[in-house]
């Protein structure tokens, strides 16, 4: 204790600056802070490295080929990312597929049309949708939607629309109710408040001088929606959309209650499946340390990882070219 | 025996008209009240503006000038909480009512704003983007409306050979040109300048004033501008706005050498404002 007082009030006496203090304790807090910068990216790589190594063995045991065959067999360890990454792209664009129409209805109403006293709770319940944990999702489809829809949606769609060539192939098979499109409908549902709540930003980004002149050529409130507010901000919305593709893309717990978890590879919206996110929380615990099939859930992850990267890399790209334009 | 007064009624008017056209003013407002939500910003405002004359408004900031302006298009129906009363007749038929409808009444009443306000589109679906709200024109007809408002806009010189480039790229005064252009486009009948060239540097502000001098041959024109020159150089008819009345209005030579109102030469001999 006296050693650092008499310390810094020889510093002081010595130091000419007014805070002889900022001294010592500036490089310190700017090394703490390096430390936390150059803490997240040794997370991140390390956390691909350890995917990628974890995995490599099932990489070498299949080759490249393990990237789109679809077999999958813990039985004879015959194992192929195929199905998953099928399932993962299928359900994750049925949920975009579906969640965009509706979020550029809800941010268009909430920016454009919601008198004051209604836009909060629309705004509100878009937030607090965004908060409800994605197991309850899961219950919430498992128990309500997949019946739902094994009743009422799938009997008659398979019985009209399966017959037509082309895309009939889309609506085939038992009505399980579990599967493809339920798994994609809840994955909107789940979406949903992300892309509308980057929507309204984008759409309220838009000068008002800019909508008041295409009002002033006669336009209609959806003339100056369709020619001007979305021009505007297109290439922040597609950078919303890519937002959204990424959080379905490696959604979990929702996902596994409602696909149906059948690796099995088919066209039909009605097919159960599986994605990359949920085999991996199937099988996991069923896989013994050092085995195979271990190596090549940790190769599934690894490429979930790229996938989702890829993804996310194009939707900063494009969201940050509108900001600078 | 019917078809003679009907005759002498047009000779009449039509002399009227070639004779002293401010006889029948292109805008009538009459008791004209505007709010805020509880702010009452006009207060019994009557104004008659006549046809083919460019009329400026003046005055200090939050007089009201801009205000009127944005209620002879409507533009104040898009925000809620404001409200006009009183009546303004556009040849005679209430433009407030329901009986004109409101994107009627915009094709009818451009507007040019403060600042240039380029669609994020190229410099020919700018100009027709209005046209087709209208009208459906073919290519050829089209071509030809395009050139015809760029030319009137003096800017077709400029952009003939980048038409369907973005307007985004192109100068600040030329994209100001531009949107006047695409008023025209539509062909009203009154253009609403809202401080047309605030924005601008001194010489596009001349070309835009020099336009203004074309424009009138053939639109009646409205003009909300801060620089007393650009009032005095410009418009026919100068009106005075303080604190959301109308103070006083007037040819601009009479307004600018010799105002009736005090109010009116404290504010353009500088003493306030």
């Amino acid at each position: 204790m006296d050693a650092t007082l008499s310390g810094t009030q020889a510093a002081r006496s010595l130091a000419t600056a007014h805070k002889p203090t900022g001294r010592v304790s500036d490089p310190i807090f700017v090394g703490l802070l390096w430390g936390c910068g150059i803490f997240v990216l040794l997370l991140l790589g390390l956390i691909i490295a350890m995917l990628f190594e974890g995995g490599l063995p099932a990489l070498r045991e299949f080759g490249i080929s393990f990237l789109w065959s679809t077999a999958w067999n813990p039985v004879t360890e015959r194992f192929g990312a195929g199905v998953m990454v099928f399932g993962t792209l299928f359900s994750a664009i049925i949920a975009v597929i579906v969640a965009l129409p509706l979020s550029f209805g809800i941010a268009f109403f909430l920016t454009e049309i919601a008198p004051g006293p209604f836009r909060r709770p629309v705004g509100v319940a878009i937030q607090l949708l965004a908060a409800v944990p994605s197991i309850i999702y899961g219950m919430w489809g498992f128990f309500i939607v997949v019946p739902l829809i094994a009743t009422y949606v799938q009997p008659p769609l398979i019985e009209w629309l399966g017959p037509i060539p082309l895309i009939g192939a889309l609506f085939q098979g038992p009505p399980l109710g579990a599967g493809m499109l339920t798994a994609g409908l809840i994955l909107a549902l789940m979406i949903l408040p992300f892309i509308t709540a980057m929507f309204v930003e984008v759409l309220e980004s838009v000068p008002p001088m800019l909508k008041e002149s295409a009002y002033g050529v006669g336009a209609t409130t959806y003339e100056v929606y369709r020619n001007v507010s979305v021009p505007y901000g297109r290439t922040a919305m597609v950078g919303a959309i890519m937002l959204g593709l990424g959080r379905a893309l490696g959604e979990t717990m929702a996902v596994t209650f409602v696909i149906g978890n059948a690796t099995r590879m088919s066209a039909s919206l009605f097919a159960p499946g599986a994605t990359i996110a949920s085999t991996i929380a199937n099988e996991f615990p069923e896989a013994s340390i050092g085995s195979l099939k271990l190596q090549a859930l940790l190769q599934l992850g690894f490429i979930l990882f790229v996938i989702s990267f890829i993804v996310l890399a194009l939707s900063r790209l494009l969201v940050r070219s509108r900001l600078k334009g | 025996m019917n078809f003679a007064p009907e005759t002498s009624i047009d000779i009449a008017s039509a002399v009227n008209r070639a004779t002293a056209p401010s006889a029948e003013p292109k805008l009538k407002v009459e008791k004209l009240n505007f709010y805020y939500g509880d702010n009452h910003a006009l207060k019994n405002i009557n104004f008659d503006i006549p046809e083919k004359r460019v009329t400026a408004m003046i005055g200090p900031s939050g007089c009201g000038k801009s205000t009127l302006l944005r209620i002879f298009n409507r533009m104040y129906q898009l925000y809620p909480g404001q409200r006009a009363e009183g009546k303004i007749l556009l040849d005679g038929a209430d433009l407030l009512g329901k009986q004109l409808d409101s994107t009627v009444v915009r094709s009818r009443i451009g507007m040019v704003f403060q600042k240039p306000t380029p669609f994020p589109m190229s410099i020919y679906d700018n100009i027709a983007f209005g046209v087709k709200l209208h009208e459906s024109l073919g290519k050829a007809a089209m071509d030809e409306r395009v050139e015809w408002c760029l030319r009137k806009a003096a800017i077709w010189e400029e952009t003939k050979d980048r038409l369907h480039t973005s307007a985004l790229g192109m100068s600040g005064g030329q994209q100001q040109r531009l949107c006047i252009a695409r008023t025209i486009a539509v062909r009203p009948e009154v253009i609403l300048l809202d401080e047309p060239t605030s924005a601008l540097d001194p010489i596009s502000t001349s070309k835009i004033e020099d336009l203004i001098d074309e424009l009138k041959q053939e639109f009646t024109i409205v003009i909300v501008t801060h620089n007393m020159q650009q009032a005095a150089r410009c418009a026919d008819i100068t009106s005075f706005f303080y604190l959301g009345e109308l103070i006083e209005v007037g040819p601009s030579n009479e307004i600018f050498t010799n105002p009736r109102e005090a109010r009116t030469r404290d504010y353009i001999t500088g003493r306030f404002g």
